[in-house]
């Protein structure tokens, strides 16, 4: 309230109160939704994980896990490794796109965003076509004469059998290639928005202290841009933790990840939404585990963006 | 003392080519004669019309626009609402509020799909109601309203404080104010959660896959199903569709905002004359 308005104010102090309770009161209905759509979902998502079919208590489904426990440690290891990959992959390029002129940097973040607006089945199944047996990749490299040279060097071995192809596809490679390059947008837009807020007089004036180009980098920029990184991790490694889509189309079944797991509970012929509960209770746990040790590191300096 | 940074824009550009040859791939074969994915044999037109003539894909392509645009509407609407009674909030209640607004953001799709549909087959067995339809536009809005509150409360921030009393000072009731005074200032972002809405709905496809039920296909979910039964050409012919009407909407909109922004680097300079 600004200072002139102090008598005013006085007058109308019980209206503005009214004023404002009427407005927050445009909330209510959201609230309400979200109590319904939101909390209460998740709250029987935890109902479900501690009871049985039969309605009773038991930790059954949670003591039956153990069973998956090869699942968890595929599924968190492979998508830590896509993860790992997109930082590799997409800092240096977010780095090199804000070293643009602004309207370059447009176009190219741009360029960025436009697969992410294919929808992400088209984009996992293209690789498909890449990947498979008699894909164009392994078409490629027949015609250049790999596998002739390397049945070549296996002339003389009788236990041999020539191969044609490479296994790519139906791999743990090719899961991790599909999280890569769904997910890799994620890791270079929050990177890049947050180099391009970097002060330049800051990088100039350690320029003109003396730092080489190795330790403007080091001691300015990589700290600066670390708040990107942390909301690009979060955003890759949450969806490839618990995607099913990517393992459905590039494995064909034969790598399971936790979001099959989950899948499988709830459709199909394996219905058993206790167990899925379970299994998704421990994914949430999972990831509000990773996010508060991320946000730890950003120190509250993560911030949403949105895309 | 600038620097070329070759090596640099090499990775990148070799980024670019990562990103765009499947898609590349994908356009090219849907105009192959053959339904081979890998060997081009001639060119032709025919995947298109069979897209066409495909009922399933053109009701699922129909499913989809309604249940986005109603979607992204009601989430923009009650969004926009949400975002200005949180604003007017103590901040003790505001941030509890806006974390359990953040939920359906941050969390994996399939979790939010996942205990959707338990809340929709247990209250279904009570009330009788199956999953459909309902269901599936119920939960795009659950899942859209978070992006309009996001792009809207921004906005909001960044508004003189004093609006609302000069609006009032002026003789606006409390209704007024926000339709005359507040609205009309947030509208960017209203548009841009509206946009970010709509093309989240267009986009997904686990929490669809979740809570539609059998009955109902997003075009997504046509897909999936195309994906895992057997090749299809039409697949490629609909990505190529959706690719040019992406790109083509992408343009126009930059188009726009450059000229925009052009306008008001102009708009500046003049109000700079008159200043001085």
């Amino acid at each position: 309230m600004s200072k002139g308005k102090i008598f005013s104010g006085a007058f109308s102090a019980v209206g503005g109160f009214f004023d404002r309770f009427r407005r927050q009161s445009f909330a209510y209905p959201y609230v309400l939704w979200m109590a319904l759509f939101v909390v209460i979902p998740i709250i029987l998502i935890a109902v479900y994980a501690f009871t049985s079919s039969s309605g009773g208590f038991t930790l059954d489904n949670f003591s039956g896990m153990i069973d998956y426990a090869p699942v968890f440690v595929r599924s968190i290891w492979l998508a830590f490794v896509a993860t790992v990959a997109c930082i590799l992959i997409g800092y240096p390029v977010a780095l090199t796109i804000s070293r643009m002129s602004p309207k370059n940097q447009r176009i190219l973040i741009m360029l960025i965003m436009l697969p992410m607006w294919i929808n992400f089945l088209l984009r996992t199944y293209a690789w498909m076509s890449l990947l498979e047996n008699t894909g164009l990749i392994n078409r490629f490299l027949a015609s250049i004469g790999i596998f002739d040279l390397i049945n070549s060097l296996h002339a003389g071995d009788l236990a041999y059998t020539p191969i044609t192809h490479f296994q790519l596809i139906n791999t743990d490679g090719a899961v991790v290639l599909g999280m890569v390059y769904n997910y890799l947008p994620f890791m270079i837009l929050p990177i890049q928005s947050v180099i391009v807020k970097i002060d330049p007089f800051v990088i100039e004036a350690a320029q003109d202290l003396g730092a080489n180009s190795r330790k403007v980098f080091r001691k300015i920029i990589l700290p600066l841009s670390l708040s990107g990184v942390i909301s690009g991790i979060t955003m890759v490694f949450v969806p490839a933790v618990s995607t099913f889509v990517i393992s459905k189309l590039l494995s064909n079944g034969t790598v399971m990840l936790l979001g099959d797991l989950i899948e499988m509970q709830f459709t199909g012929a394996a219905y058993n939404p206790h167990l899925g509960s379970a299994i998704s209770l421990i994914m949430m746990v999972i990831v509000v585990i990773c996010m508060s040790v991320m946000n730890k590191f950003g120190e509250g300096e993560e911030q949403a963006v949105v895309i | 003392m600038k620097k070329n940074y070759v090596g640099g824009k090499i990775f990148a550009a070799l980024t670019y080519v990562f990103l765009y040859a499947p898609i590349v791939v994908l356009i090219v074969f849907s105009f192959n004669s053959t339904k081979s994915r890998t060997i081009w044999s001639g060119f032709t037109l025919n995947w298109y019309k069979e897209l066409f003539n495909d009922s399933l894909i053109m009701s699922s392509l129909q499913t989809t626009i309604t249940v986005s645009v109603i979607a992204s509407v009601a989430a923009a609407v009650i969004g926009t609402f949400a975002a200005i009674g949180f604003f007017n909030m103590k901040k003790n209640w505001r941030s509890p509020l806006l974390l359990v607004n953040n939920i359906p953001v941050v969390n994996a799709d399939i979790i939010t799909g996942v205990s959707l549909s338990l809340l929709f087959v247990s209250v279904g067995a009570m009330l009788h109601f199956e999953l459909g339809f309902g269901t599936l536009l119920i939960a795009h809005i659950s899942f859209d309203i978070p992006y309009v509150i996001l792009s809207v409360m921004p906005k909001l921030y960044q508004l003189d404080r004093n609006l609302f009393e000069a609006a009032q000072d002026l003789g606006c009731t409390w209704f007024q104010t926000i339709y005359k005074a507040i609205i009309p200032e947030i509208m960017p972002g209203i548009i841009n959660g509206l946009l970010i809405a709509f093309t989240m709905s267009v986009d997904d496809f686990v929490i669809s896959y979740f809570t539609a039920g059998s009955s109902v296909q997003t075009l997504s979910m046509t897909i999936y199903a195309m994906t895992r039964r057997r090749i299809s050409p039409k697949i490629n012919a609909i990505s190529t569709l959706l690719f040019a009407v992406v790109l083509i909407l992408l343009v126009i909109v930059n188009v726009r905002e450059s000229r925009q922004y052009k306008a008001e680097i102009k708009k500046d300079k003049v109000l700079k004359g008159v200043l001085e």
